[in-house]
């Protein structure tokens, strides 16, 4: 095979993998028009009751800003956790960094459903029993592993003696940190802020043990929702969320470039 | 698999000023607090919990699951849906993480915003798009009656198809963004390095970029086959009661009917399997060079 012919096989199979990937995205876009109440392809005109429909779901923002805030809470604990235990590891004076780096990731390849239940029962056998902080707990060790990966790559190739050089040029300490560490984590904060906040707003495993009656996280509502009424009205929900990501994408992009995000989402 | 430096670690150790290590210690302290209190210990309590019968230290509950046929069924089911899964996505994502390494300007901009997009929707979103996608008059079938390669419509929905078809479409970005991590710092200069001391293109890939692209490699199989091995909603949206798995298993035990022996077993397998994920990727990343 010559460098031209895997160029064109490499490029097709990630244009491939585009296609295949955004497919689902547009069907639930498309179905969000539907005029019907079925969760299918709008056919004979479009709608755009099924967005008006979304405020007036039952339960539906008391469960969108339960998410909200545990996602926010739990990934900016998870940023300054992993920071912290990310320079403990780079800079290498940490005994058993290694096995403390691994066992940092290893929640993310641990069963969600697992994790879900022996923290329930934990939480039962220390007298915690109200949901909010118990998802607020347990989402931090969701989000944890995303920001930890992403951290400790960035904090291994960042140059601490970038920090002392400052110093010497008569720099304060926080000012160093400000001026020359933080600019250059700025993308990396990104990436773990971004996969860590993803990943506890669509976590459905883990939060299933810990919700009770009036405690809903948005995907155990939507779950609901689907075997309850499958209407479009969670194809709606989905494609303002799709949509609120797009922007974030493109300042994400203005600021630092998408590229160097996924360089670091290893 | 990020790593610390290696060399700094071990080179270090004995270098390192007590001062120092106590300092790192310091920083360390509220991840690893967070990692004993709300991980190891409630995990740890779990895995006790299976091996408790009606008096004391029991193997009745694991005996339930590997004993008999349906339960073997379950480990056996959850397995099969990592591999395929982890087979699929890593044979469309390696040469795909190329492509985007390869890609500029933007299409570089549409690949990557198909890698994260999909990230923000809702698995049960896009589970549920798939059952539209394949049902008996879906897309999928229409395209297929349209271009003839089937004269009357294949029946995909609540199949093995679309429980496949769908994990992989959930799972795929997990694979082709590690590996692109480390394609993506490949130094071109290696491959034409070998080819002028004479090495052919193919032979120059396999023996130069191939070897180093391993660690993205591990990283991608380990994510995708540990996520897809305990998935749930994926299997429950696509296939219902028709695909039993573990993490279905214990799904039932624990909200339904309240047999929590058994489903603390089927947990702790579904855990002992991450497990070895974890440590199989952790030796396998160190083997294969990664940082």
């Amino acid at each position: 095979m010559t460098g031209a012919a895997f160029r064109v096989f490499a490029m097709g199979a990630m244009l491939g993998a585009a296609v295949f990937l955004l497919a689902p995205l547009a069907i639930i876009a498309a179905a969000s028009f539907s005029p019907t109440p079925v969760f299918d392809l709008p056919v004979g005109g479009a709608s755009l009751r099924w967005y008006a429909a979304v405020g007036s779901l039952d339960g539906f923002w008391p469960a969108l800003t339960l998410s909200l805030e545990i996602a926010l809470l739990s990934t900016a604990v998870s940023l300054v956790l992993g920071t912290l235990a990310g320079i403990a590891i780079a800079r290498g004076a940490m005994p058993g960094a290694q096995s403390f780096a691994a066992a940092l990731t290893s929640p993310l390849m641990m069963p969600g459903l697992v994790l879900g239940i022996a923290l329930l029962q934990f939480f039962r056998s220390v007298g915690l029993t109200q949901a909010w902080p118990s998802l607020a707990l347990a989402h931090v060790v969701v989000t944890l592993p995303f920001v930890a990966r992403t951290m400790i790559a960035a904090l291994s190739r960042f140059d601490f003696t970038l920090l002392d050089a400052a110093r010497t040029l008569g720099s304060s300490f926080p000012a160093a940190l400000v001026r020359v560490m933080a600019p250059a984590l700025a993308p990396a904060y990104l990436t773990a802020g971004l996969f860590a906040f993803l990943a506890s707003m669509d976590n459905y495993p883990v939060s299933i043990f810990l919700t009770d009656a009036r405690t809903k996280t948005l995907p155990i509502k939507m779950l609901q929702y689907i075997e309850e009424s499958p209407d479009p009205s969670i194809a709606a929900l989905s494609t303002l969320i799709l949509l609120a990501t797009l922007a974030l994408l493109l300042v994400a992009d203005r600021a630092v470039g998408l590229h160097r995000l996924a360089g670091l989402a290893e | 698999m990020t790593m610390a430096p290696q060399t700094l670690a071990k080179a270090g150790e004995a270098a390192i000023p007590r001062r120092e290590r106590r300092a790192a210690l310091t920083l360390a302290l509220p991840a690893l607090i967070v990692l004993v209190f709300l991980y190891a210990l409630p995990l740890a309590r779990l895995l006790s919990l299976s091996f408790l019968g009606d008096a004391g230290f029991s193997l009745e509950a694991y005996g339930r699951i590997l004993g008999d046929a349906y339960g073997r069924s379950l480990v056996w089911n959850s397995l099969r849906l990592g591999l395929i899964t982890t087979a699929i996505t890593l044979v469309v994502g390696y040469p795909a993480a190329f492509g985007l390494a390869m890609s500029k300007g933007a299409l570089r901009s549409l690949f990557l915003a198909s890698l994260f997009l999909p990230l923000a929707a809702s698995v049960i979103a896009k589970a549920f798009a798939w059952t539209i996608l394949l049902r008996s008059h879906g897309a999928v079938n229409d395209a297929l009656l349209l271009l003839h390669i089937t004269d009357k419509p294949i029946r995909m929905i609540f199949t093995q198809t679309s429980l496949i078809v769908g994990a992989a479409n959930i799972f795929l970005p997990f694979m082709v963004l590690p590996i692109y991590a480390v394609v993506a710092q490949i130094d071109p200069r290696l491959t034409e390095a070998a080819a002028t001391l004479g090495a052919p293109p193919l032979s120059a890939f396999l023996r130069v970029v191939v070897p180093l692209s391993l660690p993205g490699v591990v990283a991608g199989v380990a994510l995708v086959f540990s996520l897809s091995v305990s998935a749930y909603v994926v299997p429950t949206l696509l296939m219902g009661e028709n695909y039993q798995t573990l993490a279905s298993a214990i799904a039932k035990a624990f909200l339904l009917v309240r047999d929590p022996a058994l489903g603390s077993a089927a947990g702790a397998i579904l855990m002992a399997i991450g497990l070895v994920v974890v440590v199989a990727s952790n030796r396998l990343g160190r083997a294969s060079g990664g940082r």
